[in-house]
């Protein structure tokens, strides 16, 4: 036996790395690439049905009538479901429709154009009920409540600290703006669904497009009456998620008793607007905001109020996390959700870090402005104030601040706002933005199996929503067996296997890279004590690497040689998350844009886009700097074009289509560039995850260089062009 | 009866053609590149159809010929998934825009959601999955691999159709063409920058 202290779980050196950290292709791109990947929307197992639903058309309403026979007798119409939600079909009573798009009635038929037939020959009949929508309009919703009765305000819990006023009077300037962020869906391609296929009565197997793998199956059993070991969940690829992918959710368990009831397996996806409308919102939120500054740009004091809207739960983005990032010496923090007849929200991608980023840092942006200052010397001279939670990133700040604005070229580029000068009618502006996020090791378990013959596998219940999951295991198992991707096996996706956290938080790569790098640690000792005995060479001596098992750098035995002294059946191990040593958590991360505005038209361009982002020890580099794209290119989306546009007329949701909802296409995002920030320090950190931080910054950050190019502050997100032409005209460098 | 031979290519013919004719160009520049106008300019032909019954309609697929019988209002991609199983083409939106649904049909990038099914009978349609034959697979496939284009991957079939047929017509296209050319195609998770360089590599190579 080895000297146990030599054994504890850790990473080893860096430079002794084959595969950690470096450029790993993911071993799922060729499946999807090739179409060959099986989402849960591709499941055509024989006899499936196709499930469309009937969903409101009303804000708020109850049911005056609804008749499902017609559609019944439709032939191929195979079983019809009233959601109890919306209609209890025994007592023939409404219940409160309470936003547009809210499911009623699901049909399942032969074929889609079937089930189509029969939602259009439902009958039905609603009694309108009084609605409110608008949820930037806090007067309105305070009219809305004193004229109905309905309550549409929420009264947040009110913050205070130190005397802002005081400081107020003191300080070298003082700064009120408006700021704001509209709601915006989760919007993932493959829609929200399931495809349910039982077996008798007593075994049901769901695919789901979900996050959640080891912690659906028993939100489908309860409501369905069986033992949650009857339900297998299986989701081997999602097409994007968000957040808003956690639940079985009503429509699954409509797809569930239409199976049933039809005695054949049904797919129920939903249909693009009902995806918009129902499955998933991010908050809004609208400040008024004011900031007190010493001449240096030292902000001294912040007292806002706040408002917004999470739907019918009457929330609105946290107002205790505001300011984000730092936390300034004297605070005052007013708040109020307004309760609107609009689709819930659920988290979407670091809830809810770019709402609280976007009104915190523009803001602040303004006060560089007022005082004519550079805004990279206003953020650097206020990291003094980042926020004593995480008070330990300022140094990393001030190092990716650094980084960035070379690569930006900041110094170089910048001018005081609205003073870019130029002849013609578009403007160049520079802009910055700094973030947090937690990022933890969440729960994770594996069976991890090296059978005699070599090979390896690895089982459990999680889940890769593109994130790279798959591949950051396979590196972290080859890496520490000494062996290729291809001689590891991954085999995730089903409720069955090992039980594993959902994917929310970061928290995923953080969960299994431990798991498994104990679980094939531990695996690797008990080989080596076999290789020791077997080959009289000292158990501590050994190391495995190139396929091969060597004691002290000299070749002892082939991995398959050491890998059958395990007998007859497999080695079998059970993983577990193992923070301690592997993991970590909380990061920063800096991101700087330069922009253009057309002046004439209010559109707005990204010319240059950088990230430098810490994240700890990194797996896989492609995969990690793929992450932060992504978020980048989700957060232009959010700044310049994405939001949810409800009718106030009529209480519904506009542009619940992908035509004018809008996403930004390849030729919208101009240059990317990411810079992972991964010093010493940060590798002997150990993993920490990176799926939401990036994703954070780019409201503010557009933001700001839209103002700097400018020379006014466009208040609300997205920017769009008429957003853009209003603050122009308010009075703008034009 | 009458109606729907006019419009030919579905409901949503007439109101693309005002669309585009009505938007701004980087719209009709997508969908000129992805001959989404095709639709437009075929609208008025007569179709093949007797009958709003489901009917034999025989599609050539990736080489093979496949007989169905379907409604003449079956769209191309919902004959393509669900009676095929040929699930490499997704449906993300209902009145398609977004490109992932992307199959080429005699050498054209065309939305598989703007088209009927009967309406296509004759003319050779590739799907993702004729771009790959066991361990034989399209360059294209190969260089979002190595560029990790990408992520959730359920834009990424129609991604790599897209890029297949834009570089058979563009095999040495700049960065701009690009762009404009692959605008069809939406991704939700932000893998916009792994097929620029996907794209770019195989424009240096000559669009292999």
């Amino acid at each position: 036996m080895a000297d146990e202290t030599t054994r504890e779980f850790s990473w080893g050196p860096r430079e002794e790395n084959v595969l950690i950290g470096k450029d790993i292709q993911r071993i799922d791109g060729i499946a999807k690439a090739t179409g060959k990947a099986k989402y849960t929307a591709d499941i055509n197992t024989p006899g499936t049905l196709f499930a469309k639903l009937l969903t409101s058309n009303q804000a708020h309403a109850k049911i005056k009538l609804l008749n499902i026979e017609p559609a019944k007798a439709i032939p191929g119409v195979r079983a019809v479901y009233v959601f109890p939600t919306a209609f209890d079909v025994e007592t023939g009573e409404s219940k409160e429709i309470r936003w547009d798009g809210a499911p009623i009635v699901a049909v399942a038929a032969d074929r889609p154009e079937i089930a189509a037939d029969g939602v259009r020959a439902i009958e039905i009949q609603y009694e309108p009920l009084p609605f409110f929508v608008n949820e930037e309009d806090l007067e309105g919703a305070q009219q809305a409540q004193e004229e109905t009765g309905e309550k549409r305000i929420k009264k947040l819990p009110k913050s205070s600290k130190g005397d802002v006023e005081a400081a107020q009077s003191e300080a070298a300037v003082v700064h009120t703006g408006y700021y704001g962020i509209h709601t915006i869906s989760h919007c993932c391609l493959e829609p929200h669904g399931s495809h349910c296929e039982w077996d008798g009565d007593e075994k049901l197997d769901v695919h789901l497009s979900t996050q959640n793998v080891s912690g659906t199956p028993g939100q489908f059993a309860g409501p369905l009456g069986l033992e949650q070991s009857a339900v297998e969940v299986i989701g081997n690829y999602e097409g994007g998620g968000f957040g808003s992918k956690f639940a079985a959710d009503e429509w699954g368990l409509a797809c569930a008793v239409l199976a049933k009831e039809a005695g054949k397996p049904v797919r129920l996806m939903l249909d693009r607007a009902t995806d918009l409308k129902v499955a998933g919102t991010r908050p809004s939120g609208f400040i008024e905001i004011t900031i007190a500054a010493d001449a240096e740009g030292n902000i001294v004091s912040w007292d806002s109020n706040l408002w917004g809207s999470s739907g019918m739960a009457g929330g609105t983005v946290s107002p205790n996390q505001i300011p984000y990032v730092f936390d300034f010496p004297n605070v005052n923090r007013n708040a109020t959700g307004l309760i609107c007849n609009t689709g819930p929200n659920r988290a979407w991608r670091a809830p809810p870090h770019p709402q609280l980023c976007a009104l915190t840092q523009t803001a602040m942006d303004d006060v560089a402005a007022k005082l004519q200052m550079d805004s990279y010397d206003l953020f650097m001279n206020n990291l003094q104030h980042v926020s004593k939670a995480f008070k330990e990133r300022s140094e990393v700040y001030a190092e990716e601040m650094k980084i960035a604005a070379e690569m930006i070229d900041w110094k170089g580029k910048w001018h005081p706002h609205g003073k870019g000068g130029g002849k013609g009618a578009v403007k160049r502006g520079l802009g910055m933005a700094l973030h947090t996020w937690g990022g933890g090791a969440g729960p994770c378990t594996c069976l991890l199996k090296i059978h005699p013959d070599g090979s390896v596998e690895t089982f459990l219940g999680s889940q890769d929503l593109g994130t790279g999951t798959r591949t950051v295991i396979a590196i972290v198992m080859a890496e520490t067996f000494g062996l290729t991707l291809d001689d590891v096996k991954v085999n995730l996706g089903s409720s069955k296997y090992p039980k594993s956290g959902a994917s929310g938080g970061s928290i995923t790569v953080g969960g299994v890279s431990s798991a498994h790098r104990m679980a094939a640690q531990s695996a690797l000792w008990k080989i080596f004590d076999l290789v020791a005995a077997k080959y009289n060479v000292g158990a501590d001596t050994l190391s495995a690497k190139g396929g091969q098992i060597l004691s002290s750098g000299k070749p002892v035995c082939s991995w398959k040689q050491a890998a059958a002294l395990v007998g007859p059946m497999p080695l079998e191990i059970q993983g577990a998350t193992e923070k301690e040593g592997l993991t970590s958590s909380r990061v920063g991360g800096v991101q700087m844009v330069d922009v253009s505005v057309d002046t004439e038209t209010g559109k707005v361009s990204i010319n240059d886009f950088v990230c430098v982002q810490d994240c700890g020890l990194i797996i896989d580099e492609l995969t990690a700097r793929s992450q932060v794209l992504g978020g980048m290119i989700m957060g232009i989306s959010y700044a310049l074009t994405e939001e949810r546009i409800m009718d106030n007329k009529t209480g519904r949701y506009m542009n619940a289509d992908l035509e004018n909802y809008k996403l930004p296409r390849i030729g919208d995002i101009g240059n990317l560039q990411v810079k992972m920030y991964q010093p010493a320090s940060e590798y002997n950190r150990g993993v920490v995850g990176l799926g939401e931080p990036p994703v954070i910054s780019p409201g503010a950050a557009i933001s700001n260089a839209v103002a700097n190019a400018i020379g006014v502050r466009v208040p609300v997100l997205p920017l769009t062009p008429q957003r853009v032409l209003d603050a122009l005209q308010k009075g703008g460098a034009a | 009866m009458q109606d729907r031979q006019q419009t030919g290519g579905g409901g949503s013919t007439v109101s693309r053609r005002a669309f585009l004719q009505g938007s701004g160009a980087a719209v009709a520049a997508t969908a000129v590149a992805t001959g989404a106008t095709e639709v437009v300019a075929e609208a008025n032909k007569p179709a093949r159809l007797k009958s709003a019954k489901a009917q034999k309609v025989v599609l050539t697929v990736n080489g093979k010929e496949h007989t169905l019988m379907i409604e003449p209002r079956v769209t191309l991609l919902e004959a393509l998934r669900n009676d095929l199983n040929l699930t490499g083409a997704k449906e993300v939106s209902n009145v398609s825009n977004d490109g992932a649904d992307t199959v080429i049909i005699d050498g054209k990038a065309v939305y598989a959601s703007t088209r009927l099914a009967i309406e296509v009978e004759g003319k050779n349609i590739t799907t993702v999955e004729g771009l790959s034959e066991g361990k034989n697979v399209d360059e294209v496939i190969t260089a979002f691999v190595k560029h990790d284009a990408t992520q959730c991957g359920y834009c990424t079939p129609g991604f790599v159709v897209a890029v297949r047929a834009f570089l058979n017509k563009n095999p040495g296209a700049n960065l701009e063409q690009i762009h404009k050319g692959l605008g069809g195609n939406l991704c939700r998770c932000g893998t916009y920058a792994g097929v620029t360089a996907a794209a770019v590599e195989l424009c240096k190579k000559g669009g292999a």
